[in-house]
């Protein structure tokens, strides 16, 4: 098969320089620091045309529920400037046909799996916790906590501090205890930081962020709602600048909480800011569907740009941009000991 | 045969009518392509705004030559892609996935078949109509649309069919009025046991209704809005009735775009019908956000 790969203007052929990318995401150890995001991959089978899924960190599954479900109404997508809203509604098989299907094609495939998990109840999140527990071939398992809670009149989880604590908790106490549980976090929040206290208090392991910011586009053709959702979630290079601030911030608050970082990473230096922030590992989400070859295609290119930095290992740049200014250039970083740069007046 | 995604590069770039017909060389897909096979195009160059692809069916391909493989496909200007799309120029490089979805169904026996082609849609029908052709098939093509300018392939429909209808709204050219007008005719006199169509979604509506009343089989290649074209997004679904008779919310980039008319509820495109599997059962459960 040809596989030809759009390398931002580098020759394929450049080798890699020797660098260990290998990472522990909240005691899950990655062989790459760079993952797919759930809801942008399927479960991996669908890009495993286009470059070799087992080569990447993990495949994060799209958030599977307990039961099938439809979805939203059509059109569920609009693009945006550098960014799309999409209101999928949460579609899919229900979680005996994912871990029938889905989950047994990533194990025999041998690829590393995250399972994302949603629902609209404590209980229910518990019920799919538990499923997980029995099966292999769960690297982690992701809460995806921007559902509504059915009952309290459809509030959000993951707005709100308690309710959030409440869903990790519970899921954290359902899963096999060498699993780690990552909370996904949304920044359609005042203070991130809070939540994310609340919920590595109630037992995360890490942190997921960011989900897509809530988003609506109106059709000036038809003059009503692009989406048949009205509001739906935005997505890719257009959010990033928001996303790495989460990261920074929750870092600097947290700074032993290991975060998986993503929102709009389409190139390994994006990826790198997100690292710099703080993530100790990346997904890369809408920028797929741009380009199917994304996730190892950023890996390649974040492998590059930490060798250009001087970096020997990975886990040597995660949070590095929270260091203080250092008085003279650090050893760690040969090729940027330039003079600093003298500040505009 | 799975999809490829290859660096191609524009060939050559033509008006034909309102349409432009587009020539990549895209090494890797014209040899797997099938006929109501679609490819997926990245627009607006190397750091474009416009992060979804293009879908856009294969109009033809030709597996070897000077260039290597290449496929050539027919739009209109819709939106900013499309009008970037239409600004390329020859060794232009444009990323191209393909070739992508379910295409037609071929008969196993010659059968008796009408071609059906809405605008644009008309593209896929001529490569399909070949290799019914090769198969013994009686073809014979219905070709559609608003006005002359955006009739597409109308020469070539009459060179490779035993009969063909043309049909304009403003009447600049054949019949004045819609393909469905004259299809059932078309279907009386050749005694048509396959449709096959590619246009507008109410054409396809109206083209299944005709071919179930005629007894025919239907083979409709739909037009949904998508975001990735490789089945990973779950964007471009619409309720389709599967073998145990139950309705589900089917991608039509992976299972599609061509689907058996008669299993598309037409009528539902744009809403998830309450029977479906896994359709929301109460309120409060439809709310749940991406
Ligand atoms: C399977 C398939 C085959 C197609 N074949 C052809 C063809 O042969 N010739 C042709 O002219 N057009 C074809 N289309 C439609 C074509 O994809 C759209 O016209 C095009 O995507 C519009 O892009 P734009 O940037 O100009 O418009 P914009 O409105 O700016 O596009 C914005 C977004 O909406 C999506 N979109 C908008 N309109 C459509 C549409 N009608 N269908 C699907 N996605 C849409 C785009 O992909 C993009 O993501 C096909 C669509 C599908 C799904
Ligand atoms: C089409 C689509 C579907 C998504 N589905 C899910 C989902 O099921 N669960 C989830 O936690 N996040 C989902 N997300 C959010 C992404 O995982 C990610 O957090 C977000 O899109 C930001 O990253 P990106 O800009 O790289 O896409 C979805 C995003 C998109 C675009
Ligand atoms: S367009 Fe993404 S699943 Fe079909």
């Amino acid at each position: 098969m040809t596989r030809m790969r759009i390398t931002d203007g580098r020759p394929g052929s450049t080798p890699l320089p020797d660098l260990d990318m290998s990472t522990s995401l909240a005691g899950a150890e990655l062989p790459s620091p760079v993952l797919t995001a759930s809801g942008c991959a399927a479960a991996g089978r669908e890009l495993d045309q286009f470059f070799d899924v087992t080569e990447i960190g993990a495949v994060v599954t799209k958030s599977i529920m307990l039961r099938p479900r439809a979805g939203r109404p059509t059109p569920r997508m609009a693009e945006t400037p550098s960014g799309m809203l999409n209101s999928i509604g949460l579609q899919g098989p229900g979680i005996d046909a994912f871990l029938e299907r889905d989950l047994a094609w990533l194990r025999r495939r041998g690829a590393r799996a995250v399972v994302s998990i949603a629902g609209g109840t404590v209980d229910e999140y518990t019920k799919l916790a538990q499923r997980l527990r029995h099966v292999d071939g769960v690297t982690a398992v992701e809460v995806n906590i921007s559902c509504p809670n059915v009952e309290d009149r459809g509030q959000v989880f993951a707005c709100d501090r308690n309710a959030a604590a409440t869903v990790v908790a519970a899921v954290r106490r359902a899963t096999a205890p060498g699993v780690p549980v990552l909370a996904k976090l949304s920044p359609d929040v005042t203070d991130i930081v809070s939540i994310a206290e609340s919920v590595v208090d109630a037992g995360a392991d890490g942190l997921s962020m960011i989900n897509t910011l809530l988003g609506m586009v109106v059709d000036t053709d038809t003059m009503r709602p692009a989406l048949a959702g009205v509001t739906g979630g935005l997505s890719g290079p257009a959010i990033r600048p928001v996303a790495v601030r989460a990261v920074w911030q929750v870092h600097a608050a947290l700074p032993e909480v290991p975060i998986l970082g993503m929102g709009g990473i389409r190139t390994g230096l994006d990826a790198l800011e997100f690292v710099l922030a703080g993530a100790s590992a990346v997904s890369v989400g809408t920028v797929v569907f741009h380009d199917p070859a994304a996730p190892l295609r950023v890996a390649h290119e974040l492998q590059r740009a930490l060798g250009e930095r001087g970096f020997g290992r990975f886990a040597d740049a995660v949070g590095y941009a929270h260091r203080p200014l250092p008085p003279v250039a650090e050893p760690a970083a040969p090729d940027h000991q330039e003079a600093p740069v003298e500040e505009e007046a | 045969m799975a999809p490829v995604q290859v660096r191609g590069e524009v060939l050559s770039i033509r008006r034909v009518g309102d349409y432009h017909a587009l020539t990549l060389v895209a090494p890797g897909i014209a040899e797997h392509a099938r006929p109501g096979h679609f490819v997926a195009l990245a627009v607006g160059g190397e750091d474009t705004s416009m992060l979804l692809r293009r879908a856009f069916s294969i109009y033809r391909v030709q597996e070897r030559g000077v260039y290597g493989g290449t496929v050539e496909i027919v739009f209109a200007v819709h939106g900013r892609g499309t009008a970037w799309l239409a600004r390329c120029r020859p060794h232009d490089p444009v990323d191209v996935v393909g070739p992508l979805g379910r295409p037609f169904a071929l008969p196993r026996e010659a059968v008796t078949a009408t071609l059906v082609g809405g605008g644009y849609g008309a593209a896929p029908l001529f490569s399909l109509a070949e290799q019914l052709r090769r198969r013994d098939c009686r073809v014979d093509f219905v070709l559609g649309a608003a006005t002359e300018s955006r009739l597409f392939g109308a020469l070539e429909a009459k060179r490779m069919s035993t009969q063909v209808a043309i049909t304009t709204e403003d009447g600049s050219l054949g019949e004045r009025g819609r393909v469905t007008d004259v299809l059932p005719a078309m279907m009386a006199r050749s005694g048509a046991e396959v449709v096959y169509a590619c246009g507008p979604m109410g054409m396809l509506r109206a083209v299944t209704e005709i071919a179930t009343a005629y007894g025919a089989h239907s083979q409709c290649a739909v037009e949904e809005s998508m975001a990735c074209g490789v089945g990973v997004c779950m964007s471009c679904v619409l309720p389709v009735v599967g073998d145990d008779g139950r309705t589900r919310m089917v991608r039509s980039c992976v299972e599609g775009p061509v689907f058996n008319g008669e299993r598309v509820r037409w009528d539902a495109i744009g809403t998830v019908p309450p029977d479906t599997v896994g359709a929301p059962d109460d309120a409060a459960g439809g709310g749940h956000r991406p």
